[in-house]
């Protein structure tokens, strides 16, 4: 399996149909605590990366992602416009015009997406945003590629369930950043919409992979 | 050539009430709203911010006078976002200044500073100092410690001045005051408050009769108490 340029046009396809099939889990789980708007503008985001796609090919899996970046910034419209649209445009910076990707350089891409978004979000880990889901994906994709892993399938499947377990662990946590932080106490024994919609990011790149 | 402002709201009706508002305070000064989504939506674009701030820095009216930055005011968390992620955008982010301040009060004080011919640094002090008067107006804030004096150093110069016109220091006469001095190279204090920020100075409810006690520092100090004093003996031009 290579990734390459269309690798990425796959990727950011399944994206867009996991936004709209998790729509209203995105919906509902934001409604708990936040404005209840992030399955829509994800989706409608992701709606608009496919229209681009449909107009253009990329030619490399950067030209792919900073295109990404710019129509999710300008469509999403929350919060999560500027985050994910700063950690695709990141992530693209960092794999440059590289026809392919391997594992070094996607544990690489992934720091410089989630390093993005703490940068524009100011969180930290345990603040319950999608830092939760981003930074284990980072750490269990370096350790694979650091581990001299070859096969970059594996260096996906290792960031996304580490993305997964990372949703998961934001259930009791106290949000400190975003409208969730508003509720306080009450937003523990809920999951961060974000975080989980950053693991269906994730988890789309292995299913572009497999 | 003046500094231009780009007002980035969660809402188009904001940023354009915010606009229509600070221009009747400063009618030359080119303000620019990004509010809303590209299609009316609540919420902020990429795209209408770098439209915006393209706009802002396009040249005058044909004088050949190089464009002297812009300032952007944002209101809610994700519209600072997404004026951060259109910096990045941006080719040449230099001379482009994110003010940290409330989106009306610092928009105000900004566009009269900038009407005054403050620079891009001053016009975004005069927002922020902008934000500091409604910290310190909230009642559980600290903000107040950012108002001490400048310098314990004695001024300057200094000066005392009588209110003479009726309505006393009110809006206009504030805009006018607030807007010299944030383009003088000088730490002013009116009574106390930032000499620079409209709202400040608005906050001190000085009527006719009043007397406005003027510290200055700084190369232009003594140019900075003429010119309050100025002002206020020509009654800022009112009755």
């Amino acid at each position: 399996m290579v990734l390459d340029a269309n690798w990425a046009v796959k990727w950011l396809t399944l994206c867009a149909q996991a936004m709209a099939e998790h729509r209203v889990e995105l919906i509902e789980l934001d409604r708990a605590i936040g404005d209840s708007d992030h399955g829509e503008n994800m989706d409608r985001g992701f709606q608009a990366v496919l229209v681009k796609l449909g107009e253009s090919t990329p030619e490399t899996p950067g030209a792919a992602l900073k295109m990404t970046a710019m129509t999710l910034m300008s469509k999403v419209g929350g919060a999560a416009g500027p985050l994910y649209g700063t950690a695709f445009l990141r992530a693209a910076t960092a794999l440059g015009d590289s026809a392919e990707i391997d594992p070094a350089a996607w544990a690489g891409a992934l720091e410089a997406a989630r390093d993005g978004i703490v940068a524009r979000g100011k969180a930290e880990s345990g603040d319950k945003t999608m830092v939760d889901a981003w930074t284990p994906a980072v750490d269990a994709a370096r350790a694979a590629a650091d581990g001299g892993s070859t096969d970059v399938l594996s260096v996906l499947v290792a960031a996304a369930e580490a993305a997964e377990a990372g949703a998961v662990a934001t259930d009791p946590m106290v949000a400190r950043k975003g409208r969730a932080s508003y509720l306080g106490e009450r937003s523990a024994g809920h999951r961060d919409p974000g975080a989980v919609s950053s693991a269906l990011i994730l988890r789309a790149a292995v299913g572009a992979a497999a | 050539m003046t500094v231009s402002i780009v007002v980035v709201s969660h809402s188009e009706k904001i940023a354009d009430g915010a606009v229509e508002l600070a221009a009747q305070m400063a009618p030359d000064v080119k303000i620019i709203p990004a509010g809303g989504t590209d299609d009316g939506r609540i919420g902020t674009s990429l795209e209408k911010v770098l439209a915006a701030l393209e706009r802002g820095s396009e040249q005058g009216s044909g004088d050949g006078a190089v464009a002297d930055g812009t300032v952007v005011i944002t209101d809610l968390g994700s519209a600072v976002m997404t004026a951060e992620s259109a910096l990045e955008f941006l080719e040449d982010p230099a001379g482009v200044l994110l003010a940290d301040a409330p989106l009306v009060e610092g928009l105000v004080a900004a566009a009269v500073a900038a009407q005054g011919g403050a620079d891009v640094q001053a016009v975004r002090k005069a927002a922020e100092a902008a934000g500091r008067i409604v910290q310190q107006a909230e009642p559980a804030s600290s903000g107040e410690e950012e108002l001490e004096p400048v310098t314990s150093a004695p001024p300057d110069c200094t000066g005392d001045f009588e209110l003479v016109n009726q309505a006393g220091m009110h809006a206009r006469p504030a805009a006018k005051v607030a807007g010299g001095l944030a383009s003088l190279d000088a730490e002013v204090t009116i009574n106390g408050v930032d000499g620079a920020s409209m709202t400040g100075l608005m906050t001190l409810g000085a009527g006719k009769g009043a007397v406005l006690h003027v510290e200055a520092w700084g190369a232009d100090a003594e140019r900075a108490v003429e010119y309050v004093g100025g002002l206020v003996e020509a009654g800022f031009g009112e009755p």
